[in-house]
Order: C-alpha cells, then sequence, then structure tokens
C-alpha cells in the first residue's frame, strides 16, 4: 500500500519540482549535452579551431585494445572498492552498534579517514608502501615478500582499491550504524528470546531490515569507484604499470587533461555516463526488488 | 557584521598599499616550480623588480609542468591567460601548433625594439625552441641534459678502480658484472627512462627518434625508435633488470632517493639532479658523461635537454610586451644566467654565461659540473639530436613507460615493446595531426 499526495492542477507541482529541474538541468543536461556535442569533434587544445569527425572519436577509442581492457580493469576496481568499504563498514558498524563504554569516542575515530581528500589518502598510503621507504613494504620484505607495485600490476590493483576503499569505509560506516540503530530493539530481543542466535538474527533480521540502506550505499559506491578514484590512482600508480590500473575515469582524465586531446575524452565522458546510466538502471531494476523497505 | 567590516577595512588599507605600485604595469608569469628551485625562481623576479619601476613581474605558481600547461591553455580558452607561461619541453610541439595563442619571443623582442641576439644563445638548446628557419619561439629557462652519476664508494668495495672507463655501455655492463658478483643489490637505476634511454639514447647514437627530423620538419612526423640500436639497448638493460643489475624504481625521478641514500652505485639522471645529490650523498660520487655503446658509427653525438622554456601568449598590450622584453632580456643576462646553473646544475643558456663560470673557477671547484655543457656541445647537432617535436608526448611518453616497464618486468621482449609502443604513439601523433590540419 502506497500512500501519494495528490495535487489539484498543474502550477504548484510544478513550481514545486521547478528548482530540483533547473539544478538538474545547469549542473547535468548542459555539461551533459556539451560533452555529447564535443565528443563529434576533434578540437586544438586552445579552442582555436575544431574539425568535425562524426563518431570518428569513438571508432579511434573501441577500436584501442587498451581502451575495451580498461572496461574490465574498471569492473575489477569498482567490484573490489565496494565490496571491500562495504563489507569493512559493516563489520565495524555492527561492532560499534553493541558497544556501550566509549562509543562515542571509537565512533568519531572511524569517521575521520572521511575528511582525507583522496588524493591525500594516495599519498599516505603510497608512503606506507613506497619500495624503498615505506613502512609496510620494509616489514614485508623482513617476511621474505618482495613488494613492487611499480612493476606488479596485481600488487598495484591491490594498493589502489585499499587507498580508495579506506576513507569511503568512514562514510559507509556512518549510514551502517544509523541503519543498525533504526532497526527496532524489540524485534531483535524477541528473536533472541526464542532462541535465535547472533549469527541467526544478524542474518535473518538485521541484513533484510538493513537492506535500503545496504542498497542505498551500493549504488553510491559503485559511482564514487566510477568516479572520484582517479586522484588515489593519479597520486599512486598514474594508471600503471602497463595500464593495469587504468580504470575510465582515469583516462578521461589522462587524454584530456594530460594530453589535451579534448574529443577523445569527451568521447570517453559519454560512454563512461552511458555505462554508469545502464549500470544504475540494472541495479534499480533487479537488485532493488530484494530490498524490503 | 563585524567581519565584514573588518574585512573591508583590511581591503581598503591594502588597496592603498598597492596603489604607488599600481603605476607600474603588471606582467603575470605562470610557472611550475616549487622548492629550492621556486626560491630562486622568485628571487630573480624580486632582483628584476628592483631594478626598474616600469613594470612589476608577478609570478604565481600553477602546480607541475602539465598543471601549469593546463592552467594556461584553459586561461587562454577564458580569455584570461598570463603574459608568460612556463611549459615543459614536451609541450613544446602544442604550444608551437596554436599559432593564434602565442607571441613568438623573436616577434615580442622585435616589437619591443630590445636588442637581442639570438647566436648568443647554446645551440642545442635554442635549436629546440627555433623553428627551421631560425625564428626562436619560446625563451629556454631551466635545460638539462642526461648524465651519469657515480657512487665510488660502491665501485671500491666491489673491488673495482673508482676511476675506471665507464664511458661505454659495454664498460658499465662490465662493471654491473663486478657489482652484482660483489653482492650489491642495487648496481644500476634511472630517473625518466624514456627521457634518458630511449630519447637521448637515440641523439647520442645519432639515430632518429621519429621521421621529418624528429618531428622539426612537419606534423606528419612518424615515430622510429623500434630501431635496432634501441632494440639492443632497451634488450641490455632488460636483461639488466633480469639479472638484478638495473633495478627500476619509477617514471619519474624516484631513482634518485635510492641513489641519493647510497643504495645504488650507478645512476642515470638528468645534471639538475646535481644539487640534490651534492647535499645529501654521504658517500664519494662523481658525474661521468652518459655511456654510449661502443660500435655504433657517429656515437657519442650529443644528447638534448629536457627541462621548461617561457611561452609569451598573445592578446594583450604593446606595454606590457615591451615589460615581458625586458624581463625575458634580464633572464638571459650574463650575470643572472651564470647565477641560475651554479645554483641549480641546469644549463647555463648563453655561451657568456658559460665563460662567466668557467673563468669564476666554479668548474674546477665543483668537477662534473661542465660534463652536461660539454655533451651538448662537443659535435654540431643533427636532424637526429636537435631535439624532439611530437604532438601529444606527454602522452607518448606515458605510453613508452608502459610499454619498458612491460619489458623490465619480463613480460616482453624490447622488440615488441618498442614496436607496440611505436604503433600507439602514431596513433596519437595522427590525431595531433588531425586536430592542428
Amino acid at each position: 500500500m502506497e500512500k501519494r499526495v495528490t495535487f489539484k492542477g498543474w502550477l504548484l507541482p510544478l513550481l514545486l519540482v521547478a528548482p530540483q529541474v533547473a539544478v538538474t538541468a545547469v549542473f547535468f543536461f548542459y555539461p551533459a549535452g556539451q560533452a555529447v556535442w564535443q565528443s563529434l569533434f576533434i578540437p586544438d587544445p586552445f579552442g582555436l579551431k575544431s574539425q568535425f569527425v562524426g563518431l570518428g572519436n569513438f571508432e579511434f577509442l573501441l577500436g584501442d585494445p587498451y581502451y575495451r581492457a580498461s572496461f574490465v580493469t574498471t569492473a575489477i576496481f569498482s567490484s573490489l572498492v565496494t565490496v571491500v568499504s562495504m563489507g569493512v563498514a559493516l563489520v565495524l558498524a555492527v561492532l560499534a552498534d553493541r558497544l556501550i563504554k566509549g562509543s562515542g569516542t571509537y565512533r568519531t575515530l572511524l569517521i575521520w579517514p572521511y575528511a582525507v581528500a583522496p588524493a591525500v589518502a594516495g599519498v599516505l598510503w603510497l608512503f606506507m608502501f613506497n619500495t624503498r621507504v615505506g613502512v609496510v613494504a620494509w616489514y614485508l620484505g623482513q617476511l621474505g615478500y618482495d613488494w613492487n607495485h611499480v612493476l606488479n600490476g596485481g600488487e598495484a590493483m591491490g594498493l589502489v582499491v585499499v587507498a580508495s576503499a579506506w576513507g569511503r569505509i568512514s562514510y559507509n560506516f556512518l549510514f551502517f550504524l544509523a541503519g543498525l540503530q533504526a532497526i527496532p530493539r524489540s524485534v531483535i530481543e524477541a528473536a533472541a528470546i526464542d532462541g535465535a542466535r547472533f549469527w541467526t538474527r544478524f542474518w535473518t533480521i538485521v541484513f533484510p531490515l538493513l537492506s535500503p540502506t545496504t542498497f542505498f550505499l551500493l549504488v553510491v559506491n559503485i559511482v564514487y569507484a566510477f568516479f572520484e578514484t582517479f586522484g588515489v590512482i593519479h597520486t599512486i600508480t598514474s594508471g600503471g604499470p602497463q595500464q593495469a590500473t587504468t580504470i575510465l575515469v582515469y583516462k578521461v582524465f589522462a587524454d584530456g587533461f594530460v594530453g589535451q586531446d579534448l574529443g577523445s575524452s569527451a568521447a570517453q565522458s559519454v560512454i563512461l555516463l552511458v555505462v554508469v546510466g545502464v549500470l544504475t538502471v540494472v541495479q534499480f531494476r533487479f537488485i532493488e526488488r530484494r530490498v524490503h523497505y | 557584521m563585524k567581519g565584514l567590516y573588518l574585512g573591508s577595512a583590511m581591503l581598503a588599507s591594502l588597496t592603498m598599499l598597492a596603489t604607488p605600485a599600481a603605476a607600474a604595469t603588471e606582467i603575470q608569469w605562470w610557472h611550475a616550480f616549487t622548492g629550492r628551485l621556486g626560491e630562486l625562481l622568485a628571487e630573480q623576479v624580486e632582483q628584476f623588480n628592483a631594478s626598474q619601476s616600469d613594470h612589476v613581474v608577478v609570478a604565481t605558481h600553477k602546480g607541475n609542468y602539465s598543471e601549469t600547461l593546463n592552467a594556461g591553455i584553459a586561461a587562454f580558452r577564458a580569455g584570461e591567460q598570463p603574459h608568460m607561461l612556463m611549459v615543459f619541453e614536451v609541450g613544446t610541439a602544442t604550444m608551437m601548433a596554436a599559432k593564434g595563442a602565442i607571441k613568438p619571443v623573436h616577434e615580442v623582442m622585435a616589437g619591443a625594439g630590445a636588442a637581442f641576439d639570438p647566436d648568443a644563445y647554446l645551440g642545442p638548446v635554442k635549436g629546440y625552441y627555433t623553428t627551421t628557419g631560425g625564428e626562436m619561439l619560446s625563451l629556454p629557462y631551466n635545460s638539462s641534459t642526461p648524465v651519469l652519476y657515480v657512487n665510488r664508494d660502491a665501485l671500491k668495495g666491489a673491488g673495482l678502480d673508482p676511476d675506471m672507463d665507464l664511458s661505454t655501455w659495454q664498460a658499465v655492463g662490465g662493471a654491473l658484472d663486478a657489482l652484482k658478483a660483489a653482492g650489491h643489490a642495487c648496481p644500476m637505476t634511472t630517473a625518466w627512462q624514456s627521457w634518458i634511454h630511449l630519447e637521448n639514447l637515440s641523439a647520442w647514437h645519432n639515430v632518429p627518434f621519429a621521421t621529418k627530423e624528429n618531428g622539426f620538419a612537419g606534423l606528419d612526423t612518424e615515430l622510429v625508435f623500434n630501431g635496432p640500436v634501441q632494440v639492443s639497448h632497451i634488450q641490455a638493460m632488460g636483461d639488466w633488470a633480469k639479472e638484478g643489475k638495473f633495478v627500476y624504481a619509477g617514471r619519474r625521478n624516484e631513482g634518485g632517493a635510492n641513489f641519493r641514500a647510497g643504495d645504488c652505485a650507478l645512476f642515470t639522471e638528468s645534471s639538475a639532479g646535481y644539487a640534490g645529490v651534492k647535499a645529501e650523498a654521504k658517500f664519494d660520487f662523481e658525474i661521468r658523461p652518459l655511456p654510449y655503446w661502443g660500435g655504433v658509427e657517429g656515437a657519442p653525438q650529443n644528447t638534448i635537454i629536457g627541462g621548461a622554456s617561457i611561452w609569451v601568449l598573445s592578446g594583450h598590450d604593446a606595454e606590457e610586451y615591451n615589460g615581458v622584453a625586458a624581463f625575458l632580456n634580464f633572464l638571459s643576462s650574463t650575470e643572472v644566467q651564470a647565477r641560475w646553473h651554479q645554483n641549480t646544475g641546469y644549463l647555463p643558456i648563453t655561451l657568456a654565461a658559460a665563460e662567466k663560470t668557467r673563468a669564476e673557477g666554479f668548474y674546477d671547484a665543483n668537477s662534473g659540473t661542465e660534463i652536461a655543457g660539454q655533451q651538448m656541445t662537443a659535435k654540431a647537432p643533427t636532424g637526429n639530436s636537435k631535439g624532439l617535436r611530437l604532438g601529444s608526448f606527454d602522452q607518448i611518453r606515458g605510453i613508452i613507460d608502459e610499454e619498458l616497464e612491460a619489458v623490465w618486468a619480463g613480460n616482453k621482449t624490447a622488440q615488441q615493446a618498442l614496436d607496440s609502443a611505436v604503433e600507439r604513439g602514431n596513433a596519437l601523433l595522427r590525431r595531433f595531426e588531425q586536430a592542428n590540419r
């Protein structure tokens, strides 16, 4: 049973949504339209001249095996970042929810990393894993493991995933904790009286009741992994070694702002827009069905 | 409200303070230097501003080289461009192609009626920023060239004579064998692999890096650095990497930390790394010329530069360009250049500054600092050793870095990697050609 508020006439509802529509139009439709338009041209960097190439930019991109490989890299990277940051945040939130003493301090400490900008987080992790002066790299060396993310693609991927997920754990933690606290105690206590152990209670009651939060975080985290992680990648690996960590958005940045190839960069933005759009639709169509509100 | 009053009061007092200087024309200069180099740059600007009252140069740091170039381009698109922009050497082709956005230095000088003698500048430095017709487009600011840094203590430790011949890669290979046999963990490392081991390697052995005189003679240039000289060098380096004789530290100058800490015995790096090594190295070090492969005809030819030049952007008043001309003249003056050269390890841009440095006895007191200059000027540059002028070159370097990393990791042979880099790089050159037709 859904409750719907109905208005008489059209004027008031239109007026009420107008600010949101205006914001979306100015900050989304206009730039997105610009990107689509620009993707049909090859301009020179200074904007002095530009040539219409039709779908030439897309042809150039999709003919590049490294660009196609970047889709796979992005899929691996985004899945790992999402799973790691949400998984760890959920565990921490469950633990914090059970705490009685000192929970304020604990929570504050957990929220701190969110205040660290991605690029700075990247530098922090880079220092720890630096093959020469890094603390962690040194300990790994003591254990007989030769850490070298500069040449080893797998290690590089691991490092950028951890660095990207780290700051995000705080954000997810906040939402999970709020979600947990919104679950009525009485339901859990009733289950406990019926003899359900912690894990049974968690999987049969808490996790399903938390599903709206989880779903929201899933969408938001995937968008984060797709768009906001380039600072981390830029500072740690610059997309290397051998493009092992070149995700789609990093390539947009690198081609547009390092290579000054604005046509290709715009075309990549359009492709990225379509990919994320499709992904979000899929999430809402198929995963949201399993969400209990 | 209190804050607002305070703010406007401060603003008012600032305006009053600024009023006397407002009579002078303000000249904006966007640059990419921080740290010690930033301080030295600021000193030059202060000195210029104090020396006259018609113009005030305002230097603003805009991030690293790529970011500074981007800031300049974005500002130009918005009609807010500075008068002068520092652009690294790989951005040269991009700037040259932007004919409506730049004002060539020779025009600026002629327009201002400033005394300007292009022949006063060091040939190979000037050549990088000069048209095939001999017109100087941008003013070389900081230029360096790669050399070999040697940890003499490490050589001694491996039972080698620290004065041994290291002029050829064959000799270096022998030293690496001995260092490895003695258990040294890092016989050799490098900075800027593409610049040193492909771009300079090609010039040093007088083989082309790209067709059309490395791009000087036209936008329809194609990369050709997958020739036998380059392939055998990269293969040798790859073999050394596999045997633990060459340790790869990163794409930029990450290897410098390893060398300065005494971890690595040999280090190929820019001559501008001198100040850092001198300040930090707690061991006996020396500078040697970049090695070449004995038996390659024409080697050693001359090495090429890296660094940045100052581009003048279009769209300003004639009076402002007079100020730019005066500042560029000041920067080229013998006194300023000699000081810059001695403080940083960058090359002097004029012959007179090099002479003055020699006359002052700087080279005798700091042995090895003259090698960079000698390496560049020993022979007249050929079409293969004037420099590089390739579009999208920042990205092409990225591609080269990736492919070289594949060789160091043992995933590709040198031939496979360089063939692939050439093919991928050429695709970018064709796009650049199309964008600038």
